[in-house]
């Protein structure tokens, strides 16, 4: 057993710690600010551009084809230099990888993995949140397209993408985990309409709704077969709650940096309580760096990410929560001043522990699907 | 970077685990079993596993700090009622020292409230994971130049004993203070990483804890039926089993790594980690323990049921080398921020 870095691994490691310390674009922080999504596209391909992205997809889709440890010393070095996080479209990749035709990944990998190309997901709606299985986007054959009808809702920067990963029904009679189908539909078309939602953050970037009024989408999209849609769904939220998908290592060890900083200026600015609450941000934020290591660790012997990604999702909430109440004991809510960016960090933390799946079904399938007790 | 351990680790591990589900209790009444416990510890004593941080002849331990917390998982897992974590403690101080390994079995005493190791001068020294051993060593004199120097005392069975699988013991009041043949002054990186050590074992036996408590209360969940339903197939206690599993996982990957850095980082980096993951350990161990208390309903808070043994044994392991209070407070240190007046726990 070693955590340490292998020589290869540290080469790697110095190599990109010198880019990023020439290459950091300092992008406002993505939870507190819209400006971050607008820079974002141009992080990411710079990442990408330099061969920092992608480490551990296959070559033939852009990536590098190296194992994850890769890519969290990606997500460990942007942290300590206070950059911004890696982009998270690994769901999207492993969506498409495990469930898309050798011509859909083609054509679709590529861009996604190399930053040129903006997505977004279409999978809640307001009537199928938890119960996904319920939606009822409709998606009707007509020639060589699909017309679609219906509302999606929760889809983070929908406003900047060029496509949706689009998840519609297109057998009304099939059981209801059975007539789904999934599709890259485009989203620059007259049957789309964004509406932006604010957060309760005052954020309006990342949370919006999409109404598909007669939208239309070629049957060469779907992905997966007729049918196949809820498999796909189940392999990208499975992916999106392993924390080493999502880059938020990063994020959250840059928070905890940066709150650190402002109490070692300022000793005498906080009481005992609160700078043991920066404490356990500390801790929270550094068991999960560790956590990631033993985890895709767990994966070079290719033991297949199950259930226990809800344990991972968990814990990753537990953390952001935790960064969240340093934020507002240590940053302050900001009353009285011009700033509130740490009451921001803190309000949007409330959102982890719901998206990607909410922490009471975590919790369900962590004592179902990993302890085995029964459903009656 | 691998975190995975070797096959050779999960050899020690399943050796471990065979003893101990042989010779180990099965139940309250089997702690009473003098010559169970007499067998279980005839059989670790057979292993070696003790001896694992004993020197070779350059000085190095025979076994890793993962190893050693591999075996200390296990037994905690199985409440082994066998004394390990104070005579591999004694050990390793020993050969950090350069002196030859005890005559009998010995362990350490703890002090400051068992944050640290003890002195003979301290009151309310805690002679820790005490069976069958006659001696414990103190570290006299912690205010000289070239460090506090080993010494032998004679200890007695303690008073109250929180934790029914490990006793603790005294040090019996006038002992003469022997110090330890050819033992030289331990410096700080010497004292830092034995303290490393010390905080890794107690992470090792918490996960171990952790995950015996779960299945206790899992097993439990199962079998126990009301409204016509196991209990278990109720979302709130299915959530507080879930939450309780996260809590170890969680604990699992910071205990490991505090296990690696024993051997795999300098000596105050390894403290810095050994305190960060016992900070968090700690922390879960005891919610942990205490929903495996409740799932068990009346029934948990009877004597005869595991459940406290768990408990107990977790909240003398969060003690051992202080607990999640005094670990935070070692962690904010380490990055540079104190916590104001009155704090005494700091890194060094």
């Amino acid at each position: 057993m070693d955590f340490g870095d292998s020589p290869e691994e540290q080469e790697f490691r110095l190599r990109l710690r010198a880019w990023v310390a020439e290459h950091n674009p300092g992008l406002p922080e993505s939870s507190t600010d819209d400006g971050y999504w607008a820079g974002q596209a141009a992080w990411h391909r710079s990442l990408y551009d330099a061969g920092f992205f992608g480490m551990s997809w296959p070559v033939g889709v852009g990536g590098q084809g190296l194992t994850s440890v890769y890519d969290v010393i990606v997500d460990e070095e942007l942290a300590a230099a206070g950059a911004p996080p890696r982009p998270s479209v690994g769901y999207l990749v492993q969506g498409i990888l495990e469930h898309g035709s050798e011509a859909i990944r083609r054509r679709f990998l590529p861009g996604i993995v190399n930053g040129r190309d903006r997505w977004c997901q279409g999978f809640s709606e307001p009537d199928a949140g938890s119960d996904l299985a319920s939606l009822r986007t409709s998606a009707a054959r007509r020639d060589d397209e699909y017309v679609v009808f219906g509302h999606k809702v929760w889809t983070s920067y929908s406003d900047d993408a060029e496509w949706c990963l689009l998840l519609a029904r297109t057998d009304s009679d099939a059981p209801r985990h059975k007539g789904i189908s999934a599709f890259a539909l485009p989203m620059r078309q007259d049957g789309v309409v964004q509406r932006p939602l604010r957060m309760i953050n005052g954020i309006t970037k990342e949370f919006g709704e999409v109404l598909l009024d007669g939208a239309r989408v070629s049957a060469d999209n779907m992905i997966g077969a007729p049918g196949e849609g809820w498999a796909l769904a189940m392999t990208v939220v499975s992916h999106e709650r392993e924390p080493g998908e999502l880059g938020y290592v990063a994020r959250y060890g840059k928070l905890v940096n940066e709150l650190a900083d402002r109490v070692r200026k300022e000793p005498g600015a906080c009481s005992p309580a609160q700078v043991h609450e920066l404490g356990w941000a500390i801790v929270e934020a550094e068991m999960l760096r560790l956590h990631v290591r033993r985890r895709l660790s767990e994966g070079l012997g290719g033991i297949v990410h199950g259930p226990e990604g809800s344990v991972d999702k968990l814990l990753m909430t537990q953390v952001e929560q935790a960064v969240g109440h340093a934020a507002l004991s240590v940053g302050g809510s900001g009353v009285g001043t011009a700033e509130d960016t740490w009451l921001k960090v803190y309000l949007y933390s409330r959102a982890q522990s719901v998206m990607g799946g909410t922490s009471q079904i975590q919790r369900n399938l962590v004592a179902r699907r990993v302890l085995g007790l029964p459903v009656v | 970077m691998d975190v995975r351990l070797s096959p050779e680790q999960e050899e020690l591990r399943r050796s471990v685990t065979s003893v101990v589900e042989r010779l180990g209790p099965q139940s309250v009444a089997d702690l009473d079993d003098a010559s169970r416990r007499a067998k279980l510890d005839a059989a670790v004593e057979a292993t070696g596993w003790r001896e694992v941080r004993c020197g070779t002849d350059d000085g190095t331990p025979l076994g890793s700090g993962v190893e050693a917390c591999v075996v200390a998982e296990e037994l905690a897992r199985c409440l082994a009622d066998v004394a390990f974590v104070g005579p591999i403690l004694a050990a390793d101080l020993r050969r950090r020292a350069g002196a030859g390994a005890a005559a009998g079995i010995e362990t350490v005493i703890l002090g400051a409230a068992m944050a640290d190791a003890g002195s003979p001068d301290a009151p309310g020294g805690v002679a820790v994971d005490a069976s069958g051993a006659g001696t414990a060593l103190v570290l006299v004199g912690t205010g000289a130049a070239d460090g506090p120097r080993l010494a032998s005392v004679v200890v007695r069975d303690g008073g109250v004993q929180l934790d029914l699988t490990r006793r603790t013991a005294e040090m019996v009041p006038g002992t003469p203070v022997d110090f330890v043949d050819g033992a030289h002054a331990l410096g700080d990186d010497d004292r830092a990483a034995w303290r490393a050590f010390g905080l890794a074992l107690t992470c090792a036996d918490l996960v171990g804890v952790m995950r015996g408590a779960i299945t206790l209360a899992r097993d439990y969940a199962l079998a126990r039926r009301q409204y016509d339903a196991p209990i278990g197939s109720f979302q709130v206690v299915q959530h507080m089993l879930a939450d309780a599993h996260v809590a170890m996982e969680g604990s699992r990957s910071v205990a490991l790594h505090a296990a690696w850095a024993v051997d795999g980082l300098p000596a105050q980096e390894a403290l810095a980690a050994a305190a960060l993951a016992k900070a968090y350990c700690a922390r879960a161990a005891r919610a942990v323990c205490e929903t495996a208390v409740q799932v068990h309903g009346g029934i948990g808070n009877t004597w005869d049921c595991l459940a406290h043994v768990f408990l107990r044994r977790a909240l003398l392991s969060i003690d051992a080398f202080g607990g999640a209070d005094v670990n935070v407070e070692r962690v904010l240190s380490h990055n540079g921020i104190g916590i104001g007046a009155g704090s005494s726990h700091g890194l060094r």
